[in-house]
């Protein structure tokens, strides 16, 4: 099977470690990954911060990159819920301001292939132990648009279950959101900062070293404020876990 | 705290006292962390749900699509029983018709039954300018009136006080009001609640006119609905001779077999219980003088803003809320930045997009509203007539930024974008116009990385706000893609990293 991975703007960027892994993790699961190079946002920060408009042609170009691959695979729950809950409506809208049903036509194509990581490996290929070896006590944080947008449930925590070494706690408050969302961070830094900060006591409570998560976004903002707040504590995406074997096991 | 809304700062700044007082934030952890257990709880029991909220919505959304015959035959029936109907475009119309209907009866104070409405349109206020006295008889509402201070929930009303504040509040103002507090009072609930007790029984028993909202309105019988749990709204509704009723128009249910979806779903989103303690329910007014029920019912159907939310296609969905709360009560931003922040009557998630469109995005407060959210869905979850409030606030966030259409007293006019959003428009179109250019996004990713020894831990003007609070994430030696570049994904000669 050929994919190509979505891997965000902002883990590109900021991230290439996970990357890395989704290929690593990817390629070890006889996976053929593609790494479209002219992909660059799909333009969910434009859209969230009310720049609609400005996140179509980001959009378009989203569907030009990737239209041609059978399945789409990203590490982030939040542009994979931007990609399949906010590209049909940005169509929609389009119509109802009588543009027309071209960017609905354009954006349709990608939108049911498109798939975030532990959605892939649990519903696509079917596994839930990938292999992986981590000898660290982790606790997970289900980010709001993978738990809530795209519906990932129990996925990432039946993968974190069945990797050997693994010890999860249990994260108290696990399903409220950590304060980042996107320029909500900057907006309403306060009241963020606050958010963060219960995130990380929570996450100290359960004595784990690493907090895990599926989004990279959200654990800038949480490993943010845990370098801030001086714990013990180091975020960690799911991705860099899953790829970690006994062979060449992550830090 | 003063008692009014105008002039409210921006709700960032609003927030900004509250994030810090940690009284308050404990108040509101603890309670809204305690309602939202038991509400969990209350709606895992119902095996129908999701069914439940579908026809909620439904019924919801059918009623609005058809408001104006609906609301000609609750004229109808309403009047068919004997009561009057008023229609009132906007605040200012309802007050004058209030004060004027109190006036007719001689009378210079009235009770009030807990009511969002006449708070929205600021009934007390207007009552008071005219020489008539409003005593809510709300137990929350009391101690907010009591300690002049401002709602902060829908719901609990003195969410943000605690046992020690409410006694404080109790001691110092209930002589003023009529029937002092008990020597000697105490903190515990029992000891509390007999105060109030005492307080309102003697005004139940004196009041002549009678002031409320109502939860539902029925069209096809002329039917007024009131859930509460206290039986105070149940005093009101009954003991005096007039009873006036403001209700918003979009309160209005077709049918009585409809209130069956909403008298399930409303008690366990709001207060987790199953069944409220009283629902009073009166059509028209009673037909014998001995008999319980007013002689003279009033009925003021407001519309304030809710024709004009009712023709934006996105935003409509707010009209649907039956006010349970529950939404304030998951919300995270609401259980840090208090709901006074939020410069309205209606906090949380439902008022971050009510207040804007009834209002208008016109003042600092209503403009910011919007971004008052993480985005992060607990509200749309929990939402028992599925109003999905991120994509109202995004929708919002559009009109502040870039303007467009948009409905004011029944006539399109087409806003400009709003102030203060220039430099982050600009960013918004460059990065627009980089993203759009692989090359260009590349050449950026790699500057950065280059110079990244040369990067600030701290960053100044805007970016402050997040490294005050947030280390800055290090930059990695080079992008992804230039490492897929070089090794074709650790397939290549280079072998990765």
């Amino acid at each position: 099977m050929r994919v190509a991975l979505f891997l965000t703007c902002v883990n590109d960027t900021l991230y290439p470690d996970t990357g890395r892994a989704v290929v690593k993790l990817l390629t070890r699961l006889g996976v053929e990954v593609d790494f479209p190079m002219a992909q660059t946002c799909c333009g969910q920060a434009h859209y969230n911060t009310g720049y609609r408009h400005e996140a179509e042609p980001l959009a378009r170009h989203f569907s030009d990159v990737f239209g041609e691959y059978e399945a789409i695979v990203t590490p982030s729950g939040s542009c994979g819920a931007m990609v399949r809950e906010l590209y049909p409506r940005m169509g929609e809208r389009a119509r109802a301001e009588g543009r027309g049903n071209t960017l609905a036509a354009t954006l349709a194509p990608v939108i049911p292939k498109t798939y975030e990581l532990t959605e892939f490996l649990v519903d696509v290929l079917g596994v839930t132990d990938v292999g992986a070896y981590y000898p660290h006590h982790v606790t997970y944080h289900p980010t709001c648009h993978g738990l809530r947008g795209l519906g990932l449930a129990d996925r990432p925590r039946r993968l974190l279950q069945a990797v050997k070494g693994l010890e999860l706690a249990e994260l108290p408050g696990a399903d409220e959101c950590c304060g980042f969302g996107g320029t909500f961070a900057l907006k309403n830094s306060d009241v963020s900062a606050a958010m963060g900060a219960d995130k990380v006591r929570n996450a100290e409570s359960t004595g784990a070293e690493v907090l895990c998560a599926a989004d990279n976004s959200c654990l800038m903002h949480i490993g943010g404020t845990m370098a801030r707040l001086s714990t013990g504590m180091r975020p960690v995406h799911i991705a860099e876990i899953l790829a970690s074997t006994e062979e060449e096991p992550a830090r | 705290m003063s008692g009014t809304f105008v002039g409210m700062p921006a709700f960032p700044k609003a927030a900004h006292e509250a994030v810090h007082n940690s009284t308050l934030r404990g108040n509101l952890r603890h309670a809204t962390h305690t309602i939202r257990a038991k509400r969990a709880n209350a709606v895992a029991e119902v095996s129908d749900w999701a069914a439940l909220r579908e026809a909620g919505k439904q019924i919801k959304d059918h009623t609005l699509r058809h408001l104006d015959r609906y609301l000609v035959q609750l004229e109808e029936s309403v009047t068919a029983a004997g009561g009057t109907v008023h229609w009132a475009a906007d605040a200012e119309e309802a007050n004058r018709i209030v004060t004027r209907l109190v006036k007719e009866t001689g009378e210079s104070e009235v009770v009030k039954v807990k009511s969002m409405a006449t708070q929205e349109i600021g009934l007390n206020e207007a009552l008071e300018e005219e020489g008539i006295r409003a005593y809510e008889t709300d137990l929350a509402e009391l101690i907010v009136q009591l300690g002049k201070d401002r709602p902060s929930h829908i719901l609990v009303p003195a969410i943000h006080r605690n046992r020690g504040e409410i006694r404080d509040i109790f001691a110092r103002e209930m002589s003023e009001w009529g029937r002092p507090a008990p020597d000697g009072l105490t903190d515990t609930p029992a000891e509390l609640a007999e105060a109030a007790r005492l307080h309102l029984r003697e005004k139940f028993l004196r009041a002549k006119v009678g002031v409320s909202g109502a939860n539902f309105m029925v069209a096809e019988t002329g039917t007024m609905v009131v859930v509460e749990s206290e039986g105070n709204g149940r005093m009101c509704l009954t003991l005096p001779e007039t009873l006036i009723s403001v209700v918003g128009i979009e309160k209005t249910v077709p049918t009585w077999q409809d209130l069956e979806v909403f008298l399930q779903t409303l008690p366990r989103s709001s207060t987790a219980e199953r069944m409220n303690p009283y629902t009073s329910m009166w059509t028209g007014t009673t037909n014998s003088e001995t008999a319980d029920g007013p002689q003279t019912f009033h009925l003021v159907l407001l519309d304030n803003g809710r024709t004009d939310t009712l023709a934006d296609e996105v935003g409509r969905q707010a009209l649907r809320c039956i006010r349970c709360s529950a939404c304030l009560n998951v919300c995270p931003v609401y259980e840090r930045a208090g709901g006074h922040a939020y410069g309205s009557v209606y906090p949380g998630p439902i008022g971050a997009i009510l207040s804007p469109q009834l209002r208008g995005t016109d003042s600092e407060i209503d403009s910011s509203l919007p971004y008052a959210s993480s985005l992060c869905g607990a509200c749309y979850e929990v939402c028992p007539v599925a109003i999905d409030i991120p994509e109202v606030l995004v929708h919002l966030r559009e009109r502040v930024v870039e303007g467009g259409q948009v409905t004011r007293e029944g006539n399109k006019v087409v806003l400009k974008p709003a102030k203060g959003h220039v430099a982050e428009r600009a960013a918004m179109r460059a990065a627009r116009w980089a993203f759009a250019r692989p090359g260009v996004l590349r050449t950026g990713q790699r500057l950065a990385s280059r110079t990244r020894r040369l990067h600030p831990r701290s960053l100044p003007g805007p970016g402050k706000a997040w490294s005050d609070s947030r280390a800055l994430p290090a930059l990695p030696s080079e992008p992804f893609r230039d490492w897929w570049q070089r090794t074709r994904g650790g397939s290549g000669k280079d072998g990765g990293k």
